[in-house]
């Protein structure tokens, strides 16, 4: 095939590969503002840590598993393109559109570093930076990778004529009839941290004085700005996932803003009727909860559909974040919660509310029985290498930095620095050495 | 001589700051503190889990003067930090040996 370069298409993918970086960092203050301020740094450099990580990674072998050449429906070929070498434009992910190999790269990668990024919510004050970064790399290897490919890659979980879909109800023209719809992550990215989180929260356990000792948030700003942060590169993430500045990308763009705002009304409501306040970080976590929902479905539904699937994620992940209180596990800021019950609902609600194969609009419920598939087997694919790889690490460098260390601050214990200047810190500069 | 200190709430301190420069008091220290008498604390829900927050801010002023001022000064910090609702907060006064004054080195009546 010919490559023809459409320079339209091109400006917008560069452009959306920028804004989802950004999310990055921007998750950084969404849980720097969330923890004590004696561990802000630790949690904003877990973010920073897995972009290092995870963006070396992905050039290496990380495309290659995701996009190179299938291997039983379960990975890519690691040494397809390892490197990038051999990569040529007329083979690229976005070649249909007329855009260059290394664009589509770029872009992909950025989503690898932000869903690794996420999951460092559910284990912030107490994990040895090390520990992160070893986790970082495995499981992006052998958890983001796989499931990529399985979704996007043409495996078991996307519409190919050899994955679970056209198994279940047939194919036609070489293409599962009822193909599983995640049009930017809801299943590779959502569903796949938040799982994560959960089982990592598990394995590692509580932060100390968890449910006795008070946690609030050291500085809501930045939960604010964090959250506008995310907001912004999200449109980078949805709509860039259209692969090309077109009609879809409108829509996409369109139902990620009414989503994300019903949501965040949502989830006010409900605390407001619960707790009695409608309040800032309440606001904050319900824009992401209609993010994270709007994600796999924002190609998929009418912008009235994405307002129904905005509230029903900011309603339901508002009263998902009380449960770890319930069963004790110490997911401190909520991946669980957020991520996997928003990713689960709007994955779900596609089979309702598609606007060409939805429930709602009178298609069946053949859309609904693939998108719970793809989202169940999201989940055990994610419980099972999270679950190998935290032990592993658990038995051989450990995750948890000493009690005295998180007693005392997990920044000055592991980095030697601290956020802020405080006589109450019990820091006071003596002496300058330069 | 006195030390009177006022714990009062921290948006009466303009109020009581002007009052006592007006009864002709020289000098002051305030400082930020914290704690609760029968106004207790509140609590903040953040994601559904509630925070009992013990001790609120309040602001601490402390007047070193003469025997017969004090009394004056104890009223005029009432009278001007007063609302009338809990947690307005109370005046002390308890008696001081001596004050010097640090950049002459002088001693009692003469430092005050």
């Amino acid at each position: 095939m010919e490559f023809a370069l459409d320079s339209g298409n091109t400006a917008w993918m560069l452009a959306s590969a920028s804004l989802v970086l950004l999310m990055t960092p921007g998750l950084a203050f969404f849980y720097g503002g969330m923890v004590r301020s004696k561990s802000v740094l630790n949690i904003m450099m877990m973010s920073f840590g897995a972009m290092g990580v995870v963006g070396i990674i992905y050039v290496l072998w990380g495309y290659s598993m995701s996009f190179g050449s299938d291997v039983g429906g379960i990975i890519g070929n690691p040494f397809d393109v390892f490197g990038l070498e051999n990569l040529t434009d007329a083979d690229g992910i976005l070649a249909g559109s007329g855009v260059p190999a290394l664009v589509g790269v770029g872009f992909q990668a950025t989503f690898a570093i932000i869903t690794v990024a996420l999951i460092s919510g559910s284990l912030p004050e107490r994990v040895k930076f090390g520990a992160w970064l070893a986790f970082s790399a495995a499981w992006v290897t052998f958890a983001y990778f796989p499931l990529a490919h399985m979704v996007w890659g043409g495996g078991l979980l996307s519409g190919s004529e050899d994955g679970i879909a056209a198994k279940l109800f047939g194919t036609t023209d070489g293409a599962a009839t009822v193909s599983p719809i995640d049009f930017a992550g809801g299943t590779v990215v959502h569903i796949n941290a938040g799982v994560a989180g959960l089982v990592l929260a598990l394995i590692i356990g509580k932060r100390k004085g968890f449910g006795k000792e008070p946690f609030r948030p050291h500085n809501l700003p930045f939960v604010m700005l964090g959250a506008a942060l995310l907001w912004f590169g999200w449109f980078g993430f949805n709509a860039g996932s259209a692969g090309a500045a077109d009609g879809v990308a409108g829509l996409a763009w369109v139902n990620t803003t009414v989503a994300t705002c019903a949501a965040m009304l949502g989830w006010l409501v409900t605390e407001k009727l619960r707790d009695g306040h409608a309040t800032s970080l309440g606001a904050a976590s319900g824009v992401v909860a209609g993010l994270v929902a709007i994600t796999p479905a924002a190609a998929a539904l009418s912008p009235v559909g994405s307002i129904i699937l905005g509230v029903v994620a900011g309603v339901l992940c508002a009263l998902a974040v009380g449960l770890k209180y319930k069963f004790g596990y110490d997911d401190s800021l909520d991946v669980v919660g957020v991520h996997l019950v928003g990713g689960l609902t709007g994955t779900v609600l596609i089979g309702l509310l598609s606007t060409d194969t939805g429930l709602f609009y009178g298609h069946g419920a053949k859309q609904l029985v693939v998108q719970i598939v793809i989202a169940v087997a999201a989940v055990i694919v994610s419980a099972v290498v999270t679950a190998i790889i935290g032990y592993i690490i658990k038995a051989t460098s450990g995750w948890r930095v000493s009690e005295e260390a998180e007693a005392g601050g997990i920044d000055l214990a592991v980095h030697g620095e601290s956020a802020y200047e405080t006589v109450s810190a019990g820091r006071i500069v003596t002496e300058v050495k330069a | 001589m006195k030390l009177v200190t006022g714990i009062i709430q921290p948006h009466r301190l303009d109020d009581v700051k002007s009052a006592l420069e007006a009864a002709g008091v020289r000098g002051m220290t305030v400082s930020e503190a914290s704690g609760y008498g029968r106004q207790k604390g509140h609590t903040e829900v953040y994601r559904g889990a509630e925070y009992k927050v013990d001790l609120v801010p309040k602001v601490r002023i402390e007047v070193l003067a003469e025997d017969d001022v004090a009394l004056t000064v104890t009223d005029v910090i009432v009278k001007a930090a007063q609302t009338g609702k809990i947690g307005d907060g109370k005046v002390w006064t308890v008696p001081v040996d001596d004050i010097a004054r640090v950049r002459t080195g002088e001693h009692g009546h003469e430092a005050l």
